[in-house]
Order: structure tokens, then sequence, then C-alpha cells
């Protein structure tokens, strides 16, 4: 048996402060010190760890919001002193899209490694915007899985990047011409910088090393490069074409150092094709990826820069997976689908990698995304969320929480690794109940997932009354 | 062949002697001493015990005991809030002290969720303690999630087209509750010769293992199927032996783990569930995380304490509609009086697995969508795989139309069905009846915290095999919430019923005609018809 792609995950407890969504309010005027006390009798002591909390002279001042809400003491106060209530901080974090919910569990499983589990059934809208309106399919006993079923351990996550010819083509000695140039990644992620940059050099080197742990890549603007230490460069994705001077922000294909490299990307504009050249003209094996904002004209350009021989080609939507500069953005998944269907429809699907990337907040968003045709996702904005990010987009008043000091490097690493490897958990279990063995079959497979639209038309739509 | 299963095979098991249980609306109020309303009503320091807002109240707020020098604090959970303003009776104004003061409960704001509303919680609460629909503007009907049931509507007619019973003066009138309206179901339509099984409400309780609930709740269970002459399901933890007694009730399920099934649990009862799917997980087998594999658990699941039971997903010995059949004639041969049920979730392909399901030979086909469950779910099963109810209920229906096959098998919906309502747009949309699962665990005190999967498991008693836990609530208490909430149900059924003229909710099933879809997001503004 080959060997299996592991994740180790360490429990890392946050070295930032939590958020809580809980806490009570308390009208302490009327209590009648009675001997049932409630707060004593807290399932989860939560008010006797609070109150050594509150003693610690080096804890902040504020309350630690661990609630979860059962209301037994709201319930049981002899004189009913007690009310829950919502943490107004929790409520301001993050934006319509990055919503408090999503944001504390990442949290959760950058701590924990594991995949969220909690009873009680679903408790969210029936339907939204974006990945949430798609489910994915399950297998039931009629159609066993197409692929027959496996034990889990048997589903492979990885990934190629790079074109696979759809021919071979050999010249006058008989000696092949067109090889694939293949990477293999063991999971269809790449972890990539947040929409507004690094906000520090720490970050850049922990997103490195939790690249090389996961055995996948990190994109890593290039004048960061000669900082890698060799044994990393396996795993990091230079970026150039960033705009800005040589000394600040850019560094040409000619200055870096590409020796280990396996992959560089270029950030689109007018120069593209000659930056290809550039650094083809290092190293022809090289493969270059293109960095390509999500504007309308996207599917254009992408198609200009297949037949430019760009094989790789790294669409990037704004933080919330909208295109950019659009009067009525569409959604990531809406523009992937119409990208991949193209590709398909000329016969060149295999040529491309497609690398979707802006808005994929949850492990469901990898799976979506790869149904809805990409071959894998840039994670960019939830490795920053793992080291305490609150998706102000550069807007925290009181300096930025994610951004740690060199001396944290490894456990801001740990932290991209514990979510990687839930995300990866959590991958697992959708493509076990889709019956589907390898992520390699799930691309564009739209056959296993179910669409609002459809489901609302096949279902009720002799019901609709708009009156 | 033993003796014991040959008497079984001729029909001759031997049980224990069945326990009734009277069907009967009691007061079951809160087990906790505040309950929580919407509103809250505070009583200041100026309250000179005149005791006018005692003789105002017509809902009970105000109470002052023969005996008692001052009125006891407000028990404002009864409260029908600021509309109040309008009548005669509103204790605020009317105070001659102006001690009294209203407003919102912020805890009630900070409960539920869009599938469960803090209005549904509490009115489910409301329904468990008093056996009937709140009154004083609690939404009851509907959740806030934006879409499937949340967004459909019944069409009721102004009048109905045809008197089917005593226009009722009181909805709380003994008398009118006696109707000529039917809300029960057969549930053997294969002319098979096995025993007709026949169910008082349109609705069975869902299977809740033990060790994901404690055993008060399970019997409670028990009880308000046998009050209401309806079922409950074992779950897949096994059969405890204090079910015994309500044998004739229960459905045993054979799910992938086959965690404590015996020839012998299978004799014993009128129906067995084959759990394929659920729709908390689909795709996944059942999860019990370490925590709550306490040694009882362990010893009912031949398992070892303390160890994560996950089962696993599918039947290994089922990969054809074939080896469906299999199990199913195991089934039967074991139990020849039993009925068979499969539970699957809903898939793209739901539709083919009902008309496979009956070709197999089963009984009843449930389908369990993917927004419901009780049980710990990884929370990306929870909200992305397989369909809802509200979509796999029209397909299903109108495929085993169309096969000609839809008298012969009784479909039985669940997965986020919440209310008497939901339950009447499902069978609208063509289900039989419903299946329930968080609707009992809310009556019995749930507050949807979501914490009931690790740990001690349930800080309310319900979901928890914690020694401690479980006695924070009897089984007397939470039978007699059950009762009442399936009495609440049944008043709405026999009602929609009513309005639309029909003698029986067989008559509903189908009938999308009488439902319409909201188009837009507007069904909070829109008066429920």
């Amino acid at each position: 048996m080959p060997e299996r792609y592991h994740i180790h995950t360490v429990p890392t407890p946050a070295r930032f402060r939590r958020v809580g969504k809980f806490g009570t309010a308390d009208w302490r005027e009327d209590c009648s010190r009675c001997k049932n006390c409630v707060k004593v009798r807290c399932v989860y002591d939560l008010y006797r760890s609070e109150a050594a909390y509150n003693r610690d002279a080096a804890a902040p001042v504020e309350p630690i919001f661990e609630c979860k809400s059962c209301l037994s003491c709201v319930q049981g106060c002899t004189k009913g002193l007690l009310s829950l209530t919502l943490n107004p901080a929790f409520l301001a974090l993050g934006d319509t899209y990055w919503r408090p919910d999503i944001i504390a569990t990442t949290w959760d499983q950058a701590e924990s490694g594991r995949i969220p589990v909690s009873g009680a059934g679903y408790r969210g809208p029936f339907s939204g915007p974006g990945f949430d309106s798609m489910w994915t399919d399950m297998s039931e006993i009629v159609r066993p899985t197409r692929d027959g079923i496996h034990g889990r351990e048997y589903i492979s996550t990885s990934v190629d990047i790079g074109s696979k010819p759809m021919r071979l083509d050999f010249d006058a000695t008989g000696a092949l011409k067109n090889g694939a140039s293949l990477l293999e990644v063991p999971m269809p992620g790449i972890l990539d910088a947040a929409p507004w940059g690094d906000p520090s050099e720490a970050i850049v080197q922990a997103r490195v090393r939790a690249a090389a742990a996961l055995r996948t890549l990190a994109v890593v603007p290039a004048r960061y490069l000669p900082a890698v230490a060799v044994e990393q460069r396996r795993c990091v994705v230079p970026l150039f074409g960033l705009p800005g001077t040589r000394s600040t922000a850019n560094m040409s294909p000619a200055e870096a150092n590409l020796a280990q490299v396996r992959m560089a990307e270029i950030l689109d504009g007018p120069n593209t094709f000659s930056t290809a050249n550039e650094l083809w003209g290092h190293d022809r094996r090289l493969l270059v990826s293109v960095r390509l904002p999500l504007r309308p004209d996207a599917a254009q350009r992408a198609q200009e820069l297949y037949e430019g021989g760009i094989s790789i080609i790294h669409l990037c939507a704004d933080h919330q997976g909208r295109e950019l500069g659009a009067e009525r953005p569409r959604f990531i998944k809406d523009v992937l689908r119409e990208i991949h269907g193209a590709l398909v429809k000329h016969g060149v699907r295999d040529e491309v990698t497609l690398i979707a990337g802006g808005g994929i907040a949850l492990a469901e968003h990898m799976a979506k995304a790869v149904i809805c045709g990409a071959d894998l996702v840039g994670v960019d904005i939830p490795l920053l969320v793992a080291l305490g990010c609150r998706v102000c987009a550069g807007g925290h008043a009181s300096g930025c929480p994610a951004r740690i000091q060199e001396e944290e490097v490894a456990y801001a690493a740990q932290r991209m690794v514990n979510l990687m490897g839930a995300w990866h958990s959590q991958l697992i279990e959708v493509l076990g109940a889709m019956g589907i063995r390898e992520v390699r079959r799930l691309r564009g497979e739209v056959g296993r997932a179910m669409f609002l639209e459809d489901l609302e038309r096949d279902a009720f739509k002799e019901l609709v009354r708009t009156a | 062949m033993s003796t014991a299963v040959q008497e079984a095979r001729r029909g001759a098991i031997r049980k224990p002697p069945q326990v009734e249980v009277l069907r009967q609306v009691l007061p079951a109020p809160e087990r906790y001493r505040n309950p929580i309303g919407r509103y809250k009503v505070v009583r200041s320091a100026d309250c000179m015990s005149c005791g006018q807002c005692v003789k105002l109240c017509p809902h009970g707020v105000h109470e002052k005991p023969p005996g008692y020098r001052f009125t006891l604090r407000p028990h404002d959970h009864l409260c029908i809030g600021p509309d109040c303003a309008k009548t005669d009776h509103y204790c605020v104004d009317r105070c001659p002290r102006h001690a009294l003061s209203l407003l919102r409960n912020p805890t009630a704001d900070v409960l539920g969720d869009p599938r469960w509303s803090s209005d549904l919680i509490l009115a489910t609460w409301y329904e468990a303690e008093t056996g009937h629909a709140p009154q004083g503007g609690l939404e009851y009907r509907q959740g806030e999630s934006g879409g499937g049931f949340d967004r459909l509507r019944f069409r009721f007619p102004e009048q109905p087209p045809r008197e089917v019973a005593r226009p009722s003066g009181s909805r709380r009138d003994p008398a009118d509750r006696a109707t000529e309206i039917d809300t029960s179901l057969d549930l053997n339509r294969r002319n098979d010769g096995r025993p007709q099984v026949h169910i008082d409400i349109p609705v069975y309780g869902g299977g809740m293992s033990f060790g994901s609930v404690s055993i008060h709740a399970i019997l409670a269970k028990a009880r308000a199927a046998v009050a209401w002459n309806s079922f409950t399901c074992t779950g897949e933890g096994g059969y405890p032996d204090r079910l015994a007694p309500y044998d004739d009730h229960v459905i045993t399920q054979v799910a992938t783990g086959l965690f404590g099934v015996r020839e012998e649990t299978i004799q014993r009862v009128r129906m067995v569930e084959f759990k394929y799917a659920q729709g908390a997980k689909p795709g996944l087998g059942g999860h019990l995380l370490g925590d709550k594999n306490t040694p009882d658990v362990a010893r009912m699941r031949e398992a070892i304490a303390g160890n994560a039971l996950f089962s696993p997903f599918p039947f290994h010995s089922v990969y054809s509609i074939e080896d469906h059949k299999k199990h199913i004639d195991w089934i039967k041969e074991i139990n020849p009086r039993a009925l068979v049920s499969t539970k699957v979730s809903t898939p793209a392909d739901v539709d083919m697995v009902a008309v496979g399901s009956y070709h197999a030979g089963t009984h009843i086909v449930h389908l369990d969508g993917s927004y419901g469950g009780t049980g710990a779910a990884p929370d990306i099963a929870k909200k992305n795989i397989a369909m809802p109810i509200e979509y796999a209920i029209p397909k299903v229906h109108r495929f085993l139309v169309a096969e000609g096959l839809r008298d012969g098998i009784v479909v039985m919906a669940s997965g986020g069905l919440r209310c008497a309502h939901d339950v009447l747009k499902a069978i609208a949309l063509g289900a039989d009846g419903a299946v329930i699962g968080t609707a009992e665990m809310v009556a019995m005190g749930c507050t949807r915290c979501g914490n009931c999967e690790s740990g001690r498991g349930c800080p309310r008693g319900i979901a928890t095999t914690d020694r401690e836990l479980i006695q924070l609530m009897s089984v007397e208490w939470a039978t007699q919430r059950l009762i009442n909430m399936h009495n609440a149900w049944r008043e709405q059924i026999v009602d929609a019923l009513r309005r639309f003229g029909m003698k029986s909710i067989r008559e509903l099933r189908g009938r999308t005609d009488c439902l319409s879809y909201l188009e837009r997001r507007d069904e909070r503004e829109r008066a429920y018809a």
C-alpha cells in the first residue's frame, strides 16, 4: 500500500484573545445570597473559571464569554436575575461574507485540527448566495458509488498542477517532445497571501513552513525568496510582477535565485508573456502560473493565456468571492462553471490547471469550488483567521491581531497546519459521502452536486405565487 | 433451531405486560424555576400588592395565592406583550402605582437560530406546557430560515368547501376535539398478509439511541407514543430492558453499526426500521463520541467504554437493491408479524431509492432530509450533504405516482420538521406522515445549544448518559410534555383540515394545490393566510 497522506495536527491554543458569542448579564442588586446559587452548579464550571480568570492580574479586564448558552443558570436562579446576551464584539466580527460563525469555527479548527462536530441539527439559513446555494450529493443504496465503496483511507486528495498533453508528439529521432511536467500536491489547496498582503514577514515564513509540512505550495512575493531556507524552496511559489519599485515590493526573475523552485507565479499584466519567457529561460521545466484577477473578461483572458502557452491559471476573485470591476458581480462558483465549461467545450480542459482563489472560507468551499470546475483552490484569509484575524480587511485600528512575531513562526505554522488538517478531513467526509474516490474526479463533476435553482424549479415551480 | 426462535417464528414470543398511558392533557410547567417568554414583566418596589393586576390578567401572569401578603413575581412567560395595550386588561396602564413595566426579554432574543427561531422554541415549550397552540403572537407555524417550509404557505379557502365538523366556539372546548376529522394512518399498504398497524396521529418519533439521549428521554418518548397510539424508535444503540413494557409502540432500528441488534429485539416489536442513512449526516455513519460512551452504554452496544463509536456507511452488506431485499427478507423471516421501514436520506436520486425499496418489499420508506437530525454530526455534513426534505418529498411522491406504486407504500418524511404546520406542509407535498426528533427534544426542554455531542452531554439532562445529569428530568414530566405537544399539534392539524373541508389527513396527501410558494423573501411581511 502506498504511503498515506497524513497531516500531523497538534492542539495549539490561541495566543490571541478569542471573542466568545454568549455572555450572561446579571442584576446583582436583587441577589438574595441564597445557598443554592446556580453559578456554583454550572455544568461547565464557567463562573468559577471566570472568577479565577478575573483574579489573574495578567489577564485583560474583560469577561471571557465562554458560555455555551444552555440557559440552566438563567432559568434556575432563585430570583431570576440572570439574562443571556450576545456579545456585540462577536457580532461585529468579519463582514457579510465572513460571518462571525465562520471566524469562530476557523479559530476552533486551527486550535484543535479536528472536524467541527456538534449536536442538534443544522441551524443556519435555508440557503444563501454564493456557495450556500448548492448541496453536495451522497450515495444511497440503490446505486453504489460510481467508484465503488471504499474506506476513507483509500480516498485520494492529490491533484496535479501543470499541463497534461492531449496526445504525445515525437521528433524525427523518435524522442518525446512534450512529456507532461506535472507537480502533484497531496491536497487540492495551496497557501496564498491575503488580498491585502501579508501583515508581517513572519507570516510569510509561517506560511512556507506550513506548506512544507503539508507538502503543498505557498505563494510568496518574490522578494521574500532569498530568505527562504533551501529545504523549503520546493514548496515556495514566488510571485512576480507585483506593482511597486524593485527595492520594496518587486523583484525580477533575473534577480531571483530560482534553484529548487518548482513553480512560479506572475501577476497578470502587460509583461506577463515576457516574464514567463524570462522564467522559462531560467529553467525550461519550471511551472508558470498566471494570477488572473477575476474581472468580467477573465474567461477571454484565460483563453488568450492558454493560447500563449500558459497552462496554469490562478483566478483571484475579491475577498468575498465576487468578480472585480463588474457592475453586477457574479460569484466565483458561477464564473468557474463558465470557464471550466468553455475549456471542456474546446477540448483542452486537461491542458489547463485552474486554481480558484478569493472567498474560500470553509472546507466546504474547497469541495464546492472543485465541483464547479477548479482543480484546486488558493487558501488565503483563513490562514490569517487561524492566527486571530477578524477580516477587517486591513482596517484594524489597534494593529492586526494576526501580525505575529519572528519567535511565533512555529506556533503560526502549526495553527495553519491544523486548519488545513481539519479541512482535509472534512473534504474526505464529503468525498466519502459522495462516493468519490479521488479529488481529481470531482473536478467539474456537477452531477455530484445539487443546485438551488434546479431543485426549486423541480419542486415548487407550479406553486409559486407572486401575488 | 432453538425453541425460542421457533416460537418466535410462529409469532408467539412471550412479552411482558404492556403499560397503558392515558392520553390526557395536563399542565406540565417548565421544570426550571424561571420559564422564558418573549417578554419580561417587571414589578417595582412601588407595588402595594393591591391585587388589581391579578384580577385583570386573563393569561395568569399575575398571581397572589390566598393568604399571601405580596403578589408573586410575574409569570411573564405567559404575557402576550405590547398587543395587550389594545385590550381593557393591560396591567401596565391600569396599575394604580405604575409599578409594572413591560420589556422584551433579552434572553428570548438570544435563543434560537434561523431554522428554529426563538418564537418556535418558545411556542413548542408553550405547547408542551399547556397542550394547545400559543396565543398572543408567538409564531408557531414557521421558522426564519428563509426557504423551504418557511416560504410555503397554505391557501386556506375563505369558507370550508364543506362542513366537516361543528364550527368551534373555543378551540379548547373538549367536545370540539372529539370531531370526526380523522388524523390516523395505516402503515401497511402492501396487502401481504402481515398485520395492519394503525397510528392515531400522522407522526411518530425518530430514532434516538441509548447513549445519545438519556433513558428518561427514551422512556418518555415511548410512553407518549403509547398515549397517542404511535411509535418511538430505538435508534441504533440497542434495546434497553426498561423499554419492554412498551414493545408494541417501539420500532427496533437496524443501523449500519448493528449495535445491540439481536433476533430477540427484532421479534418483540411490530415494526423494524433499516437505517441506511440519516439526514444529520447523510453519507456518514452514526457518531457517538467517546465521552458519552459510558459503561452502561458500552454494555448495551457490546463495545468498549470511552471509545468513540462511528458506525460505518453504508451497510457493507448492501450494494444493490437485491441486497436490500435480502435484508428485508431476513427481518420478515425472523419476525413474521413485523412491518419493515427503510430509512434513507435524500440524494439526487432519492426517487429511485424509494421505488427500489418498494420492490424490495418495504412497507414504509422514511425519507430523512438533510437539515434534520439531533445527534452529533460534522457541521459540514449537516449543512452541505444531500437535499433538504422539502425538495425530496414531491420528487418521491410524483415518481411513485408515475410508477403506479403510490398506494402500495407509506412515505414518512423527516429532517427539519419542526411544528404541526411543517407536518401538514410535508403531507400536502406528498408524504403520508412525518417523523420528528428535534421537536420532541425541544418539548422536553432542549434550548438547541448544540453541546450534546461531547463531554458529559446535555447540560439539561436530555441528551446525556451522565448519571447525575439524567436526574434533571423525570420520566413523568417529560411524558406529559410530549403528550401535550402532540395534542397541540393534533389540534392544529384538525383545524387546518377543517378549513380545507377535509375529513381525513389522508385527503391532504399530495394536494400541492393547497400550498403556495413565496417567490420573494418577504415572508415575514406577509400575513399568514
